[in-house]
């Protein structure tokens, strides 16, 4: 099987796997970086999202010989802050925005991408950009409003 | 203040241990004791243990005992521990406790029953490690222990300004005799419960640590992945693994069967022989499930949504099953000047929680391992031992917290079938549902109908209701339920139709269903009486305030009508605005009220939008107001997006949808833009939360959904597209 480099969390991590393996897989079942979640493997839900050179992308629909190159950048939610700082993740705790808490760090990461882009959203451009990830326990007006408040926190 | 009984006696024993280290560990043992009220069913009546671990830091470790799923019991039962405890919040530190039977009970998520039955013994626990350490104090001080006071971990005595903390009275406080009953903190003097408390896990979530089923990993373990049949009523007649076994990463390739002699409530599962994938990696495995060449054979019916519906539409013209009547409802019928007869559907739902199944099973010849997300843990290792054939005693059970359960995970056919695997390969194994597997082996909400009656006479008066119901493959009917007991002539009926489909319950089980049908239906009736819907409604309840009919009515007609005048109230209810369209609900199940008005708006392309839902609701006391607010919300948006969106049709005996490409689950964009949430302020015992949110909401938006377009919606969901309602007959 081919070797790959990928950049991830500002560090570089060597894996031996298949050309076609979701970049999702090799995070959890190789680099022991679950945090990315496993939802539906079909980009539908966005529980696996996670940030290519800044931007939210589906990591279960993106094969590792993609983003085997050092211009690739990847960032899960394992790296999004050392600690938990980043504002996102604050205001999701003062927010308290999970039930069960499987979706979040897709949630996040989406919520994270979009204010990299757009640092003061509106109510719609919110909704707009968070609507590619589903809760299944119904948080989305706390998500709402969690990302309203970290746009504050910037 | 009030006393409690603590079923402690001259043989009940404290057992203090060392604690991992620094530290002691509190054992109880006691037995709720507390009478129950008189609603309480006998099966709620339970014995509860806790552990609370003191920590030499003056920290406190509280154990939580049941599953957590989202409902955020592992906030809020420790929560209950530390008010009688009195110890500051964040002095607790919280664990989840492993399955234990012997030391807790009811270790169950599910019936919205963890507040409700935990309460007495939580708040015992707390109280009597309380107990234990003002009598210790006592004792040092020589002081009578009604003169103590206690605070944040602290035990004082005020007058002589003298102080101790919990933590440096743990060697005296062991050998203090266990009390025969104990003083429960009166409401008024609480801390904690009724505040605001953050989830205990929220830091972990929102830093992606490993918490959930799916996270849970050890060296050594395979992946696993199940093939099973690719449609219900088939069974395997044979299969070719060379090609697939020849993979890249593949161990092996065989089948398991999770068949029990004597399957338990909990042991749903319609595919019982099953096609093992063993490898290295789930890409690799997931590679191979696809390389299986399995034939299949059929060995009961095909079933299709469109049969069904043709099942449904003869199924009150057979023999059904009064569950209840009360005065002559014929009479009734045959006298009245006005009857209105209207016939309710709603289709099949997967959980679809967005964790797949998933366990971790590690069997050894005569022990196991169990650990995973699992609402039944204690199910779950009473069929693992009658399959493994290993005495319970020795098999571990540890709950993860759950991606969401929703009522899915009460059946544990999933961590069988891992523990099957195990056992068979003689390895720990990791085993994954991949989200198709999920959606396609399910225990569905059944599919429902329900055929509603009323008879008004000329007076506008309600004089009879009859309500008839059918499921796949039983009714959804609570015959005892509202408008039961609200007036003399009364009758509700079930019928069944068999199925292959297996099928179990789905949050708010029945109620989802039956809350929207039962609401919309009353809308339209109080519109043939020419009365505001919530004023006829009031006049209901007055009845069966002032002369209850019957003996069994499961609700409160008091409190009941309590949330409905809250939600008037609250909601401003009768003013008119511009654009904006009302409807209006209320339900009671799993011991809560709860009445809902909801704001609908169209949008510029004429799609509904819910602008804000009112929601009043009476659970009693109030233990965490953020978390009690976040069940409600969460129980708005999933009711709101299954009524509107959400179905699982079957064809030739699949499901036609298999992954979210297909199923629509409610997204952001869809949401209620604002939800707020007024909770009936009184001292009664908590009931739950997890449920009660959920089945009102239907009733609401079909209401509004009227005024909006002058449709009323029969078909749950409300939004089917065009082709679907094609295949729907």
């Amino acid at each position: 099987m081919p070797q790959y480099s990928l950049y991830i969390n500002e560090k570089e991590h060597q894996v031996d796997v298949a050309a076609d393996t979701p970049v999702l897989w090799v995070l959890r079942d190789h680099l022991n970086m679950v945090g990315t979640k496993y939802g539906c493997g079909i980009g539908q839900c966005g529980a696996c999202t996670i940030h290519l050179n800044g931007n939210a992308v589906r990591s279960c629909s993106l094969p590792v010989s993609a983003i085997a190159n050092a211009s690739m950048k990847i960032t899960t939610i394992e790296g999004l802050s050392e600690s938990g700082e980043h504002p996102v993740q604050q205001a999701w705790i003062e927010v308290d925005v999970p039930q069960c808490g499987y979706c979040q760090a897709g949630q996040i990461m989406s919520a994270a991408a979009l204010l990299n882009r757009n640092a003061n959203p509106s109510e719609d451009e919110i909704k707009n950009a968070m609507s590619g990830n589903l809760c299944r326990c119904g948080t989305y007006t706390r998500i709402n409003k969690a990302v309203a408040l970290a746009a504050t926190k910037k | 203040m009030a006393l409690i009984k603590t079923k402690h006696n001259r043989r009940s024993f404290l057992k203090v241990s060392a604690a991992g280290g620094a530290g002691l560990m509190l054992q109880f043992s006691w037995f709720s004791g507390l009478a129950q009220d008189s609603t309480t069913p006998a099966e709620a009546a339970f014995d509860l243990n806790a552990y609370i671990k003191m920590n030499e830091d003056g920290t406190v470790t509280i154990f939580s005992p049941n599953p957590e799923i989202g409902q955020n019991v592992k906030t809020s039962m420790p929560l209950i521990v530390a008010e009688e405890l009195d110890v500051a919040w964040d002095q607790v530190s919280v664990e989840q406790a492993p399955l234990d039977t012997k030391k807790f009970s009811r270790q169950i998520a599910g019936g919205s029953q963890s507040i409700r039955v935990g309460w007495n013994g939580l708040r015992m626990a707390g109280a009597t490690a309380r107990y234990l350490f003002v009598s210790a104090a006592a004792n040092l001080w020589n002081i009578p222990a009604e003169d103590l006071v206690t605070e944040a971990g602290m035990v004082k005595h005020l007058p002589t300004n003298k102080s101790i903390a919990y933590k440096d009275l743990i060697s005296d406080a062991i050998s203090i005799e266990l009390p025969e009953e104990v003083k429960l903190k009166e409401p008024k003097d609480f801390k904690l419960i009724g505040t605001a408390v953050k989830n205990v896990d929220g830091f972990k979530i929102a830093t992606g640590k490993p918490l959930f089923g799916l996270d849970y990993m050890e060296d050594g373990a395979a992946i696993v992945m199940l093939i099973h049949a690719p449609a219900f009523g088939m069974q395997l007649k044979s299969f070719d693994a060379a090609e697939a076994k020849a993979m890249p990463g593949i161990k092996d390739i065989f089948t398991i069967n999770t068949s029990l002699e004597k399957p338990s409530w909990a042991d749903v599962n319609a595919f019982n022989e099953l096609i093992v994938v063993v490898g290295d990696s789930t890409w690799q495995v997931m590679q191979a499930k696809k390389a299986v060449k399995a034939e299949w054979e059929r060995v009961s019916a095909a079933e299709s949504s469109a049969a069904h519906l043709e099942q449904f539409a003869s199924v009150f013209e057979g023999k059904g099953e009064v569950a209840r009547q009360d005065g002559d409802p014929d009479a009734a019928f045959a006298n009245a000047d006005t009857v209105i007869e209207r016939t309710y559907f709603g289709s099949f739902l997967a959980h679809n929680t967005l964790e797949p199944m998933n366990f971790f099973a590690d069997v050894k010849a005569d022990s196991a391992r169990l650990i995973g997300p699992i609402q039944t843990p204690e199910a779950l290792r009473g069929s693992a031992a009658a399959m493994l054939n290993i005495p319970e005693d020795n098999i571990h059970v540890d709950m993860t917290r759950m991606g969401g359960g929703f009522g899915r995970r009460l059946y544990g056919n999933f961590g069988l079938e891992a523990a099957a695997i195990s056992q068979k390969l003689g390895a720990p194994v990791k085993l994954i549902y991949t989200r198709e597997d999920d959606m396609t082996q399910g225990t569905y909400r059944p599919s429902y109908t329900l055929k509603y009656k009323a008879a008004l006479d000329a007076d506008k008066n309600l004089t009879a209701f009859e309500v008839q119901g059918s499921g796949i493959p039983s009714s959804p009917v609570f015959a005892n339920r509202y408008p039961a007991g609200t007036l003399a002539n009364y009758r509700a009926e079930n019928f069944g139709i068999d199925t292959n489909i297996s099928t179990g319950a789905w949050r708010a089980p029945r109620s989802n269903f039956t809350a929207g049908a039962e609401q919309s239906f009353i809308d339209e009736v109080a519109e043939a009486a020419g009365k505001d819907p919530i004023d006829f409604r009031l006049e209901l309840f007055d009845n069966a305030i002032a002369n209850p009919v019957g003996e069994r009515n499961d609700y409160d007609a008091e409190r009941y009508a309590g949330v409905l005048k809250l939600v008037r109230e609250k909601s401003n209810w009768g003013a008119e605005l511009d654009g904006v369209y009302r409807g209006v609900s209320a339900y009671y199940c799993h011991n809560s009220y709860v009445a809902q008005v909801i704001d609908l708006v169209m949008d510029d392309r004429g799609n509904p939008q819910v602008k804000k839902v009112w929601c009043a609701v009476d659970c009693g006391i109030v233990i965490n107001k953020e978390g009690a607010l976040n069940q409600i919300e969460g129980g708005i948006i999933d009711g709101l997006g299954h009524v509107m969106y959400s179905q699982l049709t079957f064809k030739d005996g699949a499901p036609e949808q298999q992954n979210f490409d297909r199923y629509r689950l409610i997204r952001n964009n869809e949401a209620p833009l604002e939800i707020e949430v007024f909770f009936a302020e009184n001292q009664i015992a908590p009931t739950g939360l997890g449920e009660p949110g959920l089945p009102p909401v239907a009733g609401a938006l079909a209401s509004a959904l009227y005024k909006a377009t002058s449709k009323r919606y029969y078909r749950q969901p409300y939004m089917i597209l065009e082709q679907e309602t094609q295949i729907l007959g």
